[in-house]
Order: C-alpha cells, then structure tokens, then sequence
C-alpha cells in the first residue's frame, strides 16, 4: 500500500495552494466512483458537494479554515445524515432518508470535512466480515501474495469504511464499534482504529444496534488523524444520555511528545492461548519496538475473558431485538403489504431483515424472554460487571494493556460459514467494548500471506490522550524497524 | 343474589402529568392538538433518536410521593416494555419495572358512616402513554395519531383494599383532588387524563382471594361504577352456576354497560422487560428529593383545616369548597383581595356564585378576573349600602362582567334608604290606624313585627334598609319580659 498524506499535511497543501478543496475531492471521488471493492453504498458526486467545496475553498483563501477543512471522508452508512439515504445495510432501510443530521458527522461538517459517500457495513452493524450487508460483500483491498486472486473480507462490521480508506478513495471514515466492529477491519485491512471510551462520542442520530455498546470511532490511515478526527467528534451531547460532559483533551497537543516518566504495559497471557506464531510475533514485534524507551512490560492475567463473548453474545443481541423493533414497515422503510396487521410486520421484517439480523433478534428475543432472564440476560449482566472489575484490577498494575486485534489475518469472503467461527474474530475486542473502556488498532505487521495484522492497545476510562500518544510512539517505531 | 358476596378490588390508575413537554422528549405536552401535530423525531421513533428523561416529571413523582405518604425511592430504572404496535412507534414503551420511583404509599377515603378508610398504595411508576389508532374512519384503514406518544405517565397501583364501587370512586376522586392540588395532573378524566384499570374478584366474606378479572381504560366514574356493578353480578353468575372465573381482561362496552373479555391476542404477551441502555438509573440525593418539599402545594385536608381554623368556615361549607381545587383559587383571591369576612364569602360562593356557574354552565376559574367585584358587593351588603336581596340582583350582572356593583347600584335604583329620619317619618305613617296590632304585640305574637317591617318595605318600594327599620321600630315600641312589646302610647293609656 502506498504511503498516504495525513490529514496535517493534506491542510497544509490546502493552505499553502499547492491543491484546491475540489482538486483534492475529485482525486478521492474518482476512486469512489468506481467502487470496485463495493466499499460504498452511496458516492456523493462533486456537483452534490459544489457549495461545500466552495465554502471549503473560501475559508481556505480568507485564511480562516477549519480543522478539518475540505478533508474527505467516508462515512458508515450507519450514521444518519440529513437528506442522504441511510440505510445501515439493510433493505429495510433501503429507502430511508433521514431529516436529520447524526451529532458525529454534524461536528465533522462543522469543522470543514466533506463527505465522499456512505459506507458499506454489515446489515445494522452486525458482522465481522461485511458479508452480511443487503448491498453485497466489500472486497479487501488487500490481497493474499501467495493466492491474488482470492477475494477477501475487509473485517467487520465498518469493513467499507477500512476498505475506502485502504484503496484510497477517502482521507480517512468513519466507522462504529460495538464489539470490535472498527478495531477489526481496521486491523484487516492494515489501518488505525479507535473505539473510543463509552460515553466519549455522541450516539445520537446513529442507527442502534446494541446501545450499551455503541461507539462511533476513525478509521484512519495513521494515528494523528484518528486525533484530529477524535478533537473533532469527542463532544458532550445533552441529547444522548449516557454522553460523558467530562473536559476532553486536545488530543493532538502534544502527541508527539516523548514519555516523561516511565510506563507499564501488561501483556495478558490468557489472549495468547491459542493463538499462532504469526499472531504472538506481532506483540513480541511491537515489545522490540519500544526496547529504547522506559516501558515495562508486564505479564498480567484476567480471569473473566473466557465469559467475554458469550457474554457479549447475549446482551448485545438483546438490547438489538429492542433496538430493531421500530423497523416494522409502518413509518418509514420498506413495507410488506399483508392482509392484517400482523402479516405486515411478518412480511415487511421477514423480507427486510437479512439471516444474520434475524438470527440476533431471535437470539435477544429469546435471552430476555419470562423463565430465560434470569438465566442470560441478568447473568450475563452479572457477569459484565466482573469483567469491567477485571479490567480495573489489571489497571492498579499497569497504564495500557497490549493484545492482538483478531485471531487471524483477513480471511476468504464465503469462508466463515458457521455464526459461532464468525463470532470468533471478535474474541480480543469485545472484553473491552463490554468495558466501554477506549481501545485502538495498530498496523503491527504482515503475515506470511503479505496481509496485514494489528495489535490492540487499551487504555483506561477516557485516556485517549495518553492511549494516542503511546501510538503514535509505537508508529513510528515500528515502521522505522520495517 | 350478590347478598352473600363481596367484592375485592384493586386500582391502577394512570395519571398523564400536567408538564410542559414529553417524558422523554422535548414535544409539547399538549391535548386537543391537530393530529400528528405534537411529534418530533423521538416520539415517532426515528433510527437513532434517544430519550432524554424531563426532570419535571422526576419532581411531580416526588410531590406525589410526599402527598400519598410514599418512600420515594432514591434509585429508580427505566426498562423497556416490548410489543408491537401501530401507535407504539419504538417498538417498546419506556416504564419502570423493577425499581419503582414510589412504593408503599396510602391515601384515606371518607366513609359513609363519617369515618375514614385507608387504602394503602403498592407503587407508582412513571412511564411513557401511547398514541391512538383509530379504526373508525376508512373500512380499510386504520389511521394512527402519535401526539400522545411519549406524554408521561404516573402509573398509582394500589392494594386490593377497596371493597365497593362506592370505595372506588372514593378513592379515584380524592386521588384525582390530591393530584389536582399538588398540580401534577389536570385531573380531566374526559381528555383522559386520568384513567383506572379496576381489578376485581369476589369471595365469600373472610374467605380466599377469588379470581380476578382486570377492567381496562375506564376514564369516568359512571363508567368505572357500572362496569364494577356488572363485573361483580357476572362473577356471581359464574360461580353461583358451579362454574369458575377465568382470569381475564376485560373490556368495558360504555354503550351497553356491559364488560367482555378481551381476545387473548390483544393482551397475552411476553413484555420482555429489561433496562433501557439508552438512560442512566434516577439516583436521586436527599437534598435533591427535600427540596421539593418546600415548594409543595396545600393538600386538601390542610387546606380544609385552614378554611375551618383560620377562616372559622363551617366544617360543611368548608368542605364543599375543597372539593375542587380551582374552587379554592377563586375563594382565596376573594380573601386575598378584600377585607369582607371569610364567612360571607365563602357563603356567597356555595350559593349565589355556585347557581350561577351551575346555570350559565361557566367555567369557575373564569370568574376569577371579577373577584374584586363581587367582594365590593358584598363589602356593599355588609355596610348595609344594599339589601341582602338587592345584592342577590345585582350578583349576576357583576359575574356576566355587566359593571362595577356602585355603577349597578346606582342603574338598577337599588341603593337602600338608610336615612334615619326619613324612615322615621315612614315608621310613624305606619303604625298609624295599627292599635289592634300594637295590642297582638303586647299578647307576645312576634310575626306581627314582621308584619310591620314589611308594611314600611312597601312603602319604600323595598329600598328601605330592613335592618335599620327593625331598629328604629324596636326603638319605637319598648321591650318588656323578652316578649311583651308595648307602644309607647299605649303605656300612657294604660297608665290612666
């Protein structure tokens, strides 16, 4: 992959007149257009974008341009965005035009950036591999070396925002990550990811899937990006009512800065049980990475991880069997004419909802049915708790906990058949989702296929700042080894 | 028949609160608005809209919690009621399951006998009304209103304490008075702002709980008082025939007066409750829960001790007052604003004020921009300006906002004749020729004052102050042993 522009230096080119607003977007969009990977369900055209562009431009001539200004970005078409289709993958969104604007992208069009077009994702974010959308797979960008022409998965579920940034037809996207749904593309497709703190970004205007989980983050193609777009998004929002009001940081002051006082980082040994060579190797490269710099890096053990994804896999398709109930063909969306009422909900969701959708909402349905509550639901909740206590205990030890993104490189679209195989690809990132505490994906390595692989890094509740300068560290040290 | 049973009921009464915007959204909480007109994106359950709790209806649980003698709960969650719905457009209705913002409260009832009763209230939890269908406009269609989605909602359950459909009126009347008081519902059953759900069963007296059936959505005490009368002749029925009554949910018919099971479609569900994950638990402080006490509105039966201690008003009087509360409003302005005792505006209220809102069919809040006129009338009456019957005249005029009561005084020619010498002189013209009745006086009959005090009303075309005529009469003819009344002629007469 060639090496791309951070968005500092796409500004400055802007600024200093070396490109226009509407050079750089038709660069971008010309990729976009083609769509060849089906990373988008929907490119924005320049006439579409003329006044934004133009506005762009005269911000940047009058010298007075935002932070983000004329910046092109991908946005998973799981955020609403006013008066552009929405459809979170799913048919029965298909024709779904929302009369409002999502708090996340909103900010982002407040700082100058210029949507490329909406993303493919998994149908209402539900997937680790972009199979599941109603609009087809999204191809990797990248390829297997011993095998080009194999076609594969970009990761899951924001695998058209990784896929438009790694072919290069967006500056960076946006994606969002409820068990891993960032981190992993990311990872797949040789990219920074960051699943910010619960709390941290607005989910307002944001199709829900599971929202105890729900969290909008970057997709960029280095770390100071993933900043600039967090100092863009990380807002208290008083109409989402588990948005944090805390004082955020400016999260790119300072982020080259060394570390001035020593760090530790813990290193959990039940992540690297059964997992390859190639996978343990991308930890020990990044270990070797920080040899020069005053990190200790220790061994820690959690005893709630083996509970993580079944735990997951019972609250997250909970809440969505509640969160999807709305999509029943009577407001908006695609409706099934049936003869009374209750054959239009059964027509209009048994065609508009995909296999993997209805098999969470049946699974959600069935975990908080009355006799199964307290079996699942509750237990599951119970033992949530544990897992975030876990988490806290590890942390009176160490500042940041290092762990590989996914158990495998990207894989064959059509591969992963059986849910429970697919389920898998979320085992190392969803521990933390059920934390809400903020984890990033790193670029750590290619495989033997020549696919890339990632490490995660998670940080306690709300340091982004110090989990972003520690990546940016670890960047720059593990391309300098490369 | 029902001679050897009774009945055992429950209430759930669902409160819409007075509040200026929605439970969980910013639309206007508002009733008789053109359809679909009070809807914004939450309440029409838009992809990724949230909830975000109004703390107002946080503080109108906490007044109910202090009014009903409630533990107002320092912890309370919001879950999530599942079922579909055309008029439910979220798919879940937000309420509170497990962790009520009230329990364990009680109200006491009057009973007939002049005792109270008291009736003890499990909880009260707030949760989101639904919007309306409606079935009857198209033969095809039906026609969805979603003003009403999301309006909040006290939901009162008490314990089955209440034994008949006296006791529950009772009951839903002095709840409807105590909500109306602390403003947190309007109170107006029509709009449906107040609506019981009865639960019922019958059992030989001291025997087991029978079998209930719930009665749903009653919003008139008519309608909840024959919809309990022919709930519990029909359990009778039921079981006086051998037979056993099958828990239900009924509907009541308010064309027939007649209650019948609803499909098992219509309420067999599986609600699926859980917690809402896109709302914090309500934890609420001490100071925070305190604070509303100050700002809380006299309850009725303070008020009634007020009336009756301060304002020394008769127990009964006093009584018919409180029964509303915008009663109370208009009393306590009059009071307020002028210096005429208590008791004579409270009588005029209950009388000539109330016949007059009865027959002009007024609303009594409507009065209230003349309260300063009718205390001027009968500031008027009191200082003896008017007759008491001239004020009852002019009372009417002064109500429809025809004049202030001097200028009316004055128009209609009602003014008293309150000078002393005049009614001197018309006294002595009518005793003139009266010896037989002067004689009747002295044989101790009373009615011949009356008699007199008349004759001079006559003369004054009724514009004679009565009282002051009485006086001077008195004055003319002297008191002796309490009864004997002898002229003052007559004693000379009889002297010889």
């Amino acid at each position: 992959m060639p090496k791309r522009q951070p968005i500092s230096s796409l500004v400055n080119s802007l600024k200093e007149k070396k490109i226009s607003v509407h050079e750089l977007f038709d660069q971008f969009h010309k990729v976009a257009k083609e769509n060849k990977n089906n990373s988008y369900n929907l490119v924005l055209d320049p006439d579409y974008q003329k006044s934004n562009i133009e506005a762009s431009q005269e911000r940047y001539s009058a010298g007075t341009n935002l932070p983000l200004d004329g910046i092109p970005l991908g946005i998973k078409d799981l955020f609403c965005t006013k008066g552009i289709t929405t459809t979170a993958s799913s048919k029965i969104l298909s024709n779904f035009i929302p009369q409002y604007e999502s708090f996340v992208t909103q900010q982002l069009l407040n700082d100058g950036a210029i949507f490329i077009g909406k993303n493919n994702c998994d149908e209402f974010a539900m997937g680790s591999s972009n199979e599941t959308s109603h609009f087809g797979p999204v191809v990797n960008p990248w390829q297997n070396k011993n095998n080009p022409s194999e076609k594969l998965v970009p990761g899951g579920s924001s695998g058209g925002s990784a896929a438009a940034v790694a072919e290069g037809s967006c500056v960076a996207s946006m994606g969002t990550d409820t068990g891993g749904s960032i981190r992993q593309p990311a990872s797949l497709c040789g990219l920074v990811g960051l699943k910010p703190t619960f709390g941290s970004c607005s989910r307002w205007g944001i199709v829900a899937f599971a929202s105890s989980l729900d969290q909008a983050g970057p997709i960029t193609n280095c770390v100071e990006d993933a900043a600039y777009i967090l100092n863009s998004i990380s807002k208290h929002d008083f109409n989402d009512s588990t948005s944090s009001n805390y004082q955020r940081d400016d999260y790119i002051k300072d982020i080259d800065k060394k570390l001035d006082h020593k760090i530790k980082i813990g290193i959990p040994s039940d992540y690297l049980k059964n997992v390859t060579p190639e996978i343990t190797a991308q930890i020990e490269n990044t270990k070797k990475s920080l040899a020069g710099h005053d990190i200790e890096f220790i061994d820690v053990a959690f005893e709630t991880t083996d509970y993580a994804l079944s735990t997951y896999y019972i609250i997250a398709p909970a809440e969505a069997s509640s969160n999807l109930a709305r999509y029943d063909g009577i407001r908006y969306g695609v409706r099934e004419e049936g003869s009374n009422l209750d054959d239009i909900y059964l027509n209009s969701r048994t065609s508009g909802f995909g296999d993997e959708v209805t098999r969470r909402i049946l699974i959600g349905t069935y975990v908080l049915s009355a006799g199964y509550y307290d079996a699942y639901y509750r237990q599951a909740q119970k033992v949530r708790r544990l897992i975030k206590d876990d988490f806290q205990r590890v942390f009176q030890e160490v500042d940041f906990i290092l762990t590989p993104t996914t158990p495998n490189e990207a894989f064959k679209i059509g591969e992963k058949l059986d849910p429970i195989a697919m389920y898998m690809n979320d085992v190392f990132t969803v521990p933390t989702s059920l934390a809400g505490l903020p984890g990033i994906s790193l670029p750590s390595g290619l495989s033997s296929n020549g696919l890339p692989l990632g490490v995660q890094i998670i940080g306690n509740y709300f340091e982004e700042k110090k989990l972003l300068q520690l990546s940016n560290l670890i960047e720059k040290e593990l391309s300098f080894n490369e | 028949m029902s001679n050897n049973w009774e009945m055992v009921i429950g209430l759930e009464v669902h409160a819409q609160l007075k509040t200026t915007s929605k439970l969980f959204s910013s639309s206007p909480n508002l009733f008789g608005s053109e359809p679909n007109e009070n809807v914004n994106f939450i309440d029409s359950g838009m992809p990724g809209m949230l909830p975000v709790l109004n703390w107002a209806c946080i503080e109108k649980a906490i007044k109910t919690g202090f009014a009903l003698n409630f533990t107002i709960n320092k912890h309370s969650v919001f879950e999530r009621k599942n079922y579909f719905y055309p008029d439910l457009p979220q798919g879940y209705q937000i309420s509170q399951f497990e962790f009520p913002i009230l329990s364990e409260g009680y109200l006491d009832i009057d009973q007939p006998d002049g005792s109270t009763k008291k009736i003890r209230i499990e909880r009260a939890h707030l949760e989101q009304d639904a919007g309306k269908s409606i079935h009857d406009i198209d033969p095809k269609f039906s026609f969805i209103d979603l003003n009403r989605v999301g309006t909040p909602l006290l939901e009162i359950v008490s314990y089955p304490d209440l034994s008949s459909a006296e006791d529950v009126v009772n009951y839903m009347s002095s709840l409807r008075q105590t909500l109306m008081y602390i403003d947190v519902c309007d109170g107006n059953m029509q709009e449906g702002s107040l609506r019981a759900d009865v639960n019922l069963s019958v059992r030989k007296p001291g025997g087991e709980l029978g079998t209930r059936c719930e009665i749903k959505n009653l919003n008139s005490f008519k309608f909840i008082r024959q919809a309990i009368e022919f709930e519990f002749q029909r359990q009778i029925e039921v079981l006086e025939a051998g037979e056993s009554v099958e828990q239900n949910t009924m509907l009541f018919d308010t064309n027939t007066g007649e209650t019948r099971p609803m499909r098992s479609k219509e309420f067999s569900h599986d609600y699926r409750y859980f917690p809402d994950p896109d709302l914090l638990p309500v934890n609420l402080t001490d100071e925070q829960i305190n604070q509303i006490k100050p700002s809380m509105e006299e309850l009725p039966h303070e008020k009634m001790n007020r009336y009756i201690n301060e304002y020394k008003i008769d127990k009964d009087i006093s009584k018919i007052i409180i029964a509303e509360k915008e009663n109370t409003v208009l009393f306590e302005q009059m009071i307020n604003e002028s210096d005429v005792a208590p008791k004579n505006i409270a009588s005029c209220l209950v009388g000539d004020i109330f016949a007059f809102i009865k027959e002009k069919n007024t609303e009594v809040l409507s009065l209230l921009e003349f309260t300063k006129d009718i205390t001027d009338l009968l500031k008027l009456i009191s200082e003896d300006v008017i007759s008491n019957k001239a004020g009852k005249e002019i009372l009417p005029q002064v109500l429809e906002g025809k004049g202030k009561p001097n200028e009316l005084v004055k128009k209609m020619g009602l003014e008293q004749v309150s000078d002393t010498s005049e009614l001197e002189k018309i006294i002595d013209e009518a005793l003139v020729g009266e010896e037989e009745n002067i004689a009747k006086f002295q044989g101790g009959s009373d009615r011949v004052l009356g008699y007199f005090v008349g004759k001079c009303l006559k003369s004054t075309k009724g514009k004679g102050n009565p009282k002051l005529i009485n006086k001077i009469l008195l004055e003319k003819l002297k008191i002796i042993n309490g009864k004997s009344l002898i002229f003052e002629n007559c004693d000379k007469i009889n002297d010889k």
